[in-house]
């Protein structure tokens, strides 16, 4: 597919911004503020992809990750040097492209034309397919999902999930797809423009549960038949296909993979406080027939629901790890460079002391997120680590997106700041369920 | 990225625990009501220890090996004497923080002592059992202002002051004294000296009664004119007003991770405790529903065990940072803080969910709330590690946050 003129020019801003000499002579500042112009008006509803998936290979058993194996079992935070390369292309990502994209974004609850192609080009879907199906890995690189999850919180939540979203449903079809699943899906994300999927687990109402799910697939004749609704589904709008949890009458949750167009099946615009760039809505499922094979897995091989909803839960602490790194790094600044009573703020214990317990529960979150995300990719239980990140997560979450607004005063109230998107980010990510997964 | 325990320091973990359950926890109580009568059973623990790290369990564990190590960049990852030693001690204060505090040759003068004694130092104090004398009556966590002087005498220094809040000093074969060669110059002229007991004009004035730790004494001596040889100060003996209190924090870094995993394991014993107790009452706490569609009281567990999961990593990432040679202080200021409160909020909670069974004396419960309290105090109070943080993240000065 070819670019798009503001892809391209995006694409072009991007590369210029990484040269050293643009830095050098100072062309950097303008450089942005011609990314933000560029991407104003660049909100027009997207065409959809009307892609057919068809399976260009046939595959005899489905490609699994292998487990991370480390070399020693010390304890050891460093990162290898794949991760250090990933992160530091992610980091530039979220703030060269992300951040300037965020307000507008935010704004129409959409992402700006040109976001998929720039995404495209760092190529971090391909980290999700197996090698042999086109992609570039060869073990569940769960950590890595995890700091990738940070970084692009950091630049913006909600793009972040945009960008994962799809990802997250790749990283499903790895680990639990069946061969003809594999083959028909899973190529196409190693592909230069991939698809756009979505991982659907909430639904509308009070104390949602995921273990007690009302959208129910019941088996008829050749297939199932499926009814119920779904909210916080990211990528609304543009999801090629949906990976839906259900409740299989008499066999208790599954995944179903179910394709844009299928009978019955109706999404609608469901805009949320906050990650409103990736586009949440609702899908709708009116006695949708799905046939045999779009349960994900096969007979013998079906999806482990409690690890699914683990490693979608691990995605989203870590969303919130970036984002709340994104509130620390911006109130020092805030607050070093406000003056009050003669003094920069920050000279305060009262103000000070609140940027210190940012910082601790920044860092429990993290430490608790990279823990289960660890023990996922080498294979050892971390049901019970992913459950604890989720509890912190959600309650340290709350109280920094709250304090970070705190520590602006009025200012943190109002739109000129970045801080009150980022309390309406976190506070959404802390409801959800689904929607990104590691 | 690996945030597990090595397999290598398993046998320690399992050695500590046994110390804990076979030795700690029977005696528990009966040093708790028996204030300041000496915990017997403890010399010959001490004995095993100093086997223990005699032998080769990874470069040892203990107050006397904490030390920031030195490694070549590129070099492998090290879990050492520090990670070792904070593992040792949860185990240990899931036992019985007052007695964990109390074991001969485990004083914080002999962290004091290896972090910052020279060579001869280090072989003259070896083996021999340190506290750490830093309050005064008049100077807790502004330990700059502290009033006890250090005159230098021929071959000696004269020290005269109070020191109060000395762990194990009347029980410690030295005592290792903060005072100031010049009190005008503030920190910089604060050194340390190590004093040895029975030293003329050292006398032990009084042990306090305590709200929890009654294992542990906790003495106030007196220094009249006590005479203490030159080569006992440990450190530089220049006024070096750029270099402030380095040599003497430096112990702190080292220390901080310490006290936060001695909080993680009071906090895990009444976590643990509760549980069971709970267990009884049909709550079984399996992370199976979400935490809204969970009972009260088992919402409550997972949130303890979160944040108890949180101050446990922290700790082993100071550890961590320490044993490979890397600036830990932020870090473990974070454990500090982040393990203090929360052992404390773990085991006022298990009291109250335990209802009269966590507030009378047949359970433990009750002890560990009181114990956990100065967990969040020594060391560096909860409010001075936020400071530390604070200052750290902000880039402030001691002079600009006050």
């Amino acid at each position: 597919m070819s670019k798009n003129p503001m892809a391209a020019s995006l694409a072009m801003l991007n590369r210029f911004s990484s040269s050293p000499i643009v830095h050098k002579l100072g062309l950097y500042k303008p450089a942005q503020t011609a990314a933000r112009v560029a991407v104003r008006e660049g909100f027009k509803a997207q065409a959809l992809i009307t892609r057919q998936f068809r399976a260009a290979q046939k595959l005899v058993r489905p490609e699994r990750f292998q487990k991370v194996t480390k070399a020693s079992d010390a304890f050891d935070l460093n990162l290898t040097e794949e991760q250090q390369m990933i992160r530091d292309s992610a980091q530039r990502f979220a703030r060269e492209v992300l951040r300037p994209m965020a307000a507008k974004s935010d704004e129409h609850a959409a992402q700006p034309e040109g976001f998929d192609a720039q995404l495209a080009e760092l190529g971090f879907s391909q980290l999700s397919v197996p090698d042999k199906l086109g992609g570039s890995a060869s073990e569940a690189a769960v950590v890595t999902g995890a700091l990738l999850a940070e970084d692009l919180a950091y630049g913006d939540l909600g793009l972040a999930l945009a960008a994962l979203a799809p990802i997250g449903v790749a990283n499903a079809l790895t680990r639990w797809g069946s061969a003809d699943q594999q083959a028909k899906y899973l190529p196409a994300f190693a592909e230069p423009s991939p698809p756009k999927a979505s991982l659907a687990i909430s639904e509308p109402r009070p104390l949602f549960d995921p273990n007690e799910l009302r959208t129910r697939a019941t088996i008829d004749g050749d297939g199932f038949t499926l009814n119920g609704e779904k909210s916080f589904v990211p990528l609304v709008d543009t999801a090629e296909f949906f990976l839906v949890a259900a409740s299989l009458v008499g066999k208790g949750p599954r995944m179903f993979v179910v394709e844009r167009g299928t009978a019955g099946l109706k999404t609608v615009a469901d805009p949320a406080l906050g990650a409103r760039a990736s586009a949440l809505g609702r899908v709708v499922f009116d006695d949708v027939r799905l046939p045999t094979r779009a349960l994900l897995g096969d007979g013998v091989d079906v999806c482990d629901f409690t690890e699914l909803v683990d490693l979608s839960r691990l995605a989203l602490c870590a969303l919130m790890v970036g984002t709340s790194q994104a509130i620390l790094d911006y109130t020092i600044t805030y607050c070093n460079d406000r003056i009050a009573f003669g003094e920069p703020v920050s000279h305060r214990q009262a103000v000070a002391f609140l940027i210190a317990n940012i910082g601790i529960e920044l860092e429990s979150m993290r430490l608790l997120t990279l823990r289960a995300a660890s023990r996922a990719e080498q294979g050892l239980p971390f049901h019970r680590e992913s459950y604890l990140a989720r509890v912190l997560c959600a309650d340290k979450g709350m109280e920094i997106a709250t304090n970070g607004v705190q520590l602006l005063g009025g200012h943190g109230f109002i739109k000129e700041h970045p801080v009150e998107r980022w309390y309406r980010d976190l506070m959404t990510i802390s409801t959800m369920e689904g929607g990104a997964l590691l | 990225m690996q945030l597990e325990i090595p397999r290598k320091l398993n046998a320690l973990v399992e050695q500590a625990h046994l110390v804990a359950t076979e030795v700690f926890r029977p005696i528990s109580r009966k040093y708790d009501r028996a204030e300041h009568e000496y915990p017997v059973e403890l010399d010959m623990l001490a004995s095993v220890m100093d086997g223990m790290n005699e032998g080769d369990l990874g470069g040892g564990a203990g107050a006397a090996k904490l030390k920031r190590d030195v490694t070549e960049k590129g070099g492998a990852v090290r879990n050492g004497a520090n990670m070792a030693t904070v593992l040792g001690l949860t185990e240990l204060c899931w036992g019985d923080v007052g007695l964990a505090l109390t074991i001969p040759r485990q004083g914080l003068g002999n962290a004091a002592i290896a972090a910052v004694a020279n060579e001869e130092q280090a072989r003259r104090f070896k083996g021999r059992w340190a506290a750490m004398a830093i309050t005064e009556p008049g100077a807790g966590s502004d330990s700059a202002n502290i009033r006890t002087t250090a005159v230098l005498d021929g071959d000696h220094y004269v020290l005269n002051g109070e020191k109060i809040f000395i762990t194990a000093g009347a029980r410690a074969d030295l005592i290792v004294v903060w005072a100031s060669l010049d009190p005008a110059v503030g920190r910089a002229a604060i050194k340390s000296f190590v004093v040895e007991k029975g030293t003329p004009g050292c006398t032990l004035v009084r042990l306090d009664h305590k709200l929890g730790i009654r294992a542990s004494d906790t003495a106030t001596i007196q220094l009249t004119d006590c005479r203490v040889p030159k080569a006992n100060l440990l450190g530089s003996p220049e006024i070096d007003t750029k270099q402030g209190f380095g040599g003497v924090m430096q112990t702190f870094d080292n220390t901080r991770p310490v006290v936060a995993a001695m909080a993680v394991g009071v906090g895990r014993a009444s976590l643990e405790r509760t549980r069971e107790l709970l267990r009884q009452r049909g709550i079984l706490g399996g992370y199976e529903r979400a935490l809204y569609g969970s009972t009260a009281a088992e919402a409550e567990l997972y949130r303890m065990e979160a944040d108890l999961e949180a101050a446990r990593l922290l700790t082993l990432k100071a550890a961590w940072l320490a044993d490979n040679g890397i600036p830990n202080s932020k870090e473990a200021s974070m454990a500090k803080a982040k393990a203090g409160r929360v052992a404390n909020h773990i085991t006022l909670r298990c009291l109250q969910l335990c209802a009269s069974v966590g507030a009378t004396e047949t359970e433990l419960l009750e002890k560990w709330a009181r114990d956990s309290k100065i967990l969040d105090i020594f060391e560096g109070t909860q409010q001075i590690q936020l400071l530390i943080i604070a200052r750290r993240l902000l880039g402030k000065s001691s002079q600009e946050l006050r």
